[in-house]
């Protein structure tokens, strides 16, 4: 070491250098910049070759994109998801529930529901509901072995197929939500619920404000995937044409045959709408990880930007430090 | 004569076929501070939990101020109540758990406030402000919009010690309040909770820390594998104790 670097007088032998005083040389990663290169030509040229190909139609993109049948479409996509999450969460809450009682007979009822309704495919149940109609012919609700009768209707005049539709995703959803909000439930530490019923709060009031405001912090983060993942199937229910998104869309290239810019108009819209969810949900996430030290920093505004400014932030961070 | 805080004859209780109480008989009179010591597994934990109901008692009796605990004697026999009941019953028996267990989604003053305000029916506003006052008796008053996560393990069992207070609890249970604590800081709890006594509040407080049993208690009880081996006057029990279990673990803690 002595003789082939330069040592300050102040310092001995022994001690390092002060690195402020030598030139630091970072590693240099060649083979990251050629990878980095060839991945954004190849990008590019992919992006050239679509924009280029006549086959893709921009011009009937164009036309569709904002037209009023698609707007109708959008309408509908948007309602079924909101009520068929809503409905999902609410049912998915109570089976939660049930699954965790000690009765075995509420327990048994919750796991068939899940079992039923995770274990068979969601297009086949779309289908099971849109055609229910060959199944009862009547809704009828009243007192069983007897005639006396509350309510009678026809099944298809009742069961729309928005309202199947509804029915199919909404309890679909709720037998995943059930799992999601009873491993919220548990992942509570039990201490919360004793100190709760130490101070005098009774089982349901304990529920509501102390195991499930902490039991939110991990359900948010798996439900605005089930949301995101709702939009999206809710295109299934094409198959009953229940006039969302995708129904609308189909019947327009089965009239024109114009598949592939229909396509690309229904992915832009459901790209646009994922987007736009992540914005509540990282409100939600937020809101909920109130007094946890790792949340509560990030702006919603931030979070749909995405990483690089989290990146910028994070290195700003580091630089304060 | 006036009924005792609490009186156990012959409690018992069992985790399937372990039995973790075999017979405890102990009374805690008014404004007493009855301290618990034993081994861990000796039962002195279950035993207060049992005093409010968060185990059920499987066998003998126990009272707090004269009521028994979980269950309604209506001539020779015993109805469990129902867990509204309980709930109740336990809104003026205070607790501190060894982990703290503040809620982590609420700031200090928050966590003060809840009980008062969804269980006793306090407007927010006098809540409120009678949380701030048990904050500053615990020598917190600065750190009230603070949540549990800013705050050091000492801070925050002085805070659990307010929110149990913040009921007007007339016995408090103390469970091992100190056993997760740093070592230097443990001394501000311990000082709140000498305070609490010489205020004349009935505490069982199960412990390990000797000091704090032979200055502040008025009765020393030491458990070993579910019975009561030794109780007394803690200058005697733990100076002097006549058993030779209860001089067997002191000499280990000591």
């Amino acid at each position: 070491m002595a003789g082939t670097t330069k040592v300050p007088q102040s310092t001995t032998a022994t001690d390092r250098p002060p690195t402020g005083e030598l030139e630091i040389v970072p590693v240099r990663n060649y083979a990251r910049w050629i990878a980095a290169v060839a991945s954004v030509l190849a990008l590019v040229g992919l992006i050239g070759s679509l924009a280029k190909n006549d086959n893709l139609h921009w011009d009937v993109v164009g036309d569709y994109l904002f037209a009023d049948l698609i707007f109708d479409g959008l309408a509908t996509t948007l309602w079924l998801t909101a009520a068929a999450m809503l409905l999902g969460l609410a049912l998915g809450t109570l089976i939660a529930v049930m699954r965790l009682s000690s009765s075995p007979v509420l327990y048994g009822l919750a796991n068939a529901f899940v079992w039923v309704f995770r274990g068979t495919p969601l297009l086949v149940q779309i289908i099971f509901w849109g055609y229910a109609a060959a199944l009862y012919k009547y809704v009828k609700i009243g007192v069983p072995f007897t005639d006396i009768t509350f309510f009678q209707a026809e099944t298809n005049s009742l069961l729309t197929p928005a309202i199947a539709a509804l029915l199919a995703l909404g309890l679909n959803e709720a037998a995943y939500a059930s799992e999601i909000v009873r491993a919220g439930i548990q992942s509570v530490d039990p201490g919360q619920a004793e100190a709760a019923h130490s101070l005098g709060m009774r089982p349901a009031l304990t529920m509501r404000r102390i195991v499930l405001p902490q039991a939110m912090r991990v359900i948010i983060p798996p439900m605005g995937n089930e949301t995101i993942n709702m939009l999206k199937m809710t295109a299934l229910v094409s198959v009953i044409s229940a006039h969302d998104l995708m129904s609308n869309i189909q019947d327009v290239y089965a009239q024109n045959y114009q598949v592939i810019p229909m396509l690309v108009v229904a992915s832009l819209w459901y790209l646009a709408l994922v987007t736009l969810l992540s914005v509540p949900q990282a409100w939600l996430e937020r809101r909920y990880g109130r007094g946890t030290t790792r949340a509560g920093h990030v702006s919603p505004l931030r979070r749909l930007l995405g990483g690089t400014v989290e990146r910028l932030g994070k290195n700003s961070k580091e630089q304060n430090r | 004569m006036s009924t005792p805080m609490v009186r156990a004859e012959g409690v018992r209780k069992h985790f399937g076929s372990l039995e973790v109480l075999k017979g405890i008989d102990l009374t805690v009179e008014r404004g007493q501070v009855c301290c618990l010591l034993g081994p861990s597994g000796s039962g002195k934990s279950t035993f207060l939990r049992c005093i409010n109901h968060l185990e059920r008692v499987d066998g003998g009796r126990l009272t707090v101020d004269g009521e028994l605990v979980g269950y309604r004697q209506q001539g020779d026999k015993l109805y469990e109540l129902r867990e509204r009941e309980v709930a109740d019953r336990r809104r003026d028996i205070g607790m501190v758990f060894q982990r703290f267990n503040l809620f982590p989604h609420m700031t200090a003053v928050e966590n003060v406030m809840e009980a008062p305000v969804k269980v006793a029916g306090v407007s927010r506003a006098d809540a409120r402000e009678h949380a701030h006052a048990l904050l500053d008796q615990v020598g917190l008053g600065d750190r009230g919009h603070h949540y549990p996560a800013e705050l050091s393990g000492g801070q925050q069992q002085r805070v659990a010690i307010a929110r149990a207070l913040a009921m007007k609890p007339k016995l408090m249970l103390f469970d091992e309040p100190t056993s997760a604590l740093d070592p230097e800081l443990v001394g501000d709890v311990l000082d709140v909770m000498r305070q609490l006594a010489a205020d004349g509040m009935t505490m069982v407080v199960v412990t390990h820390e000797i000091g704090f049993a032979r200055e502040v208690g008025d009765t020393a009880v030491f458990m070993d594998e579910g019975v009561v081996v030794e109780a007394g006057d803690p200058r005697r029990v733990l100076v002097d104790p006549e058993q030779e279990r209860t001089r067997a673990f002191l000499s280990k803690v000591l």
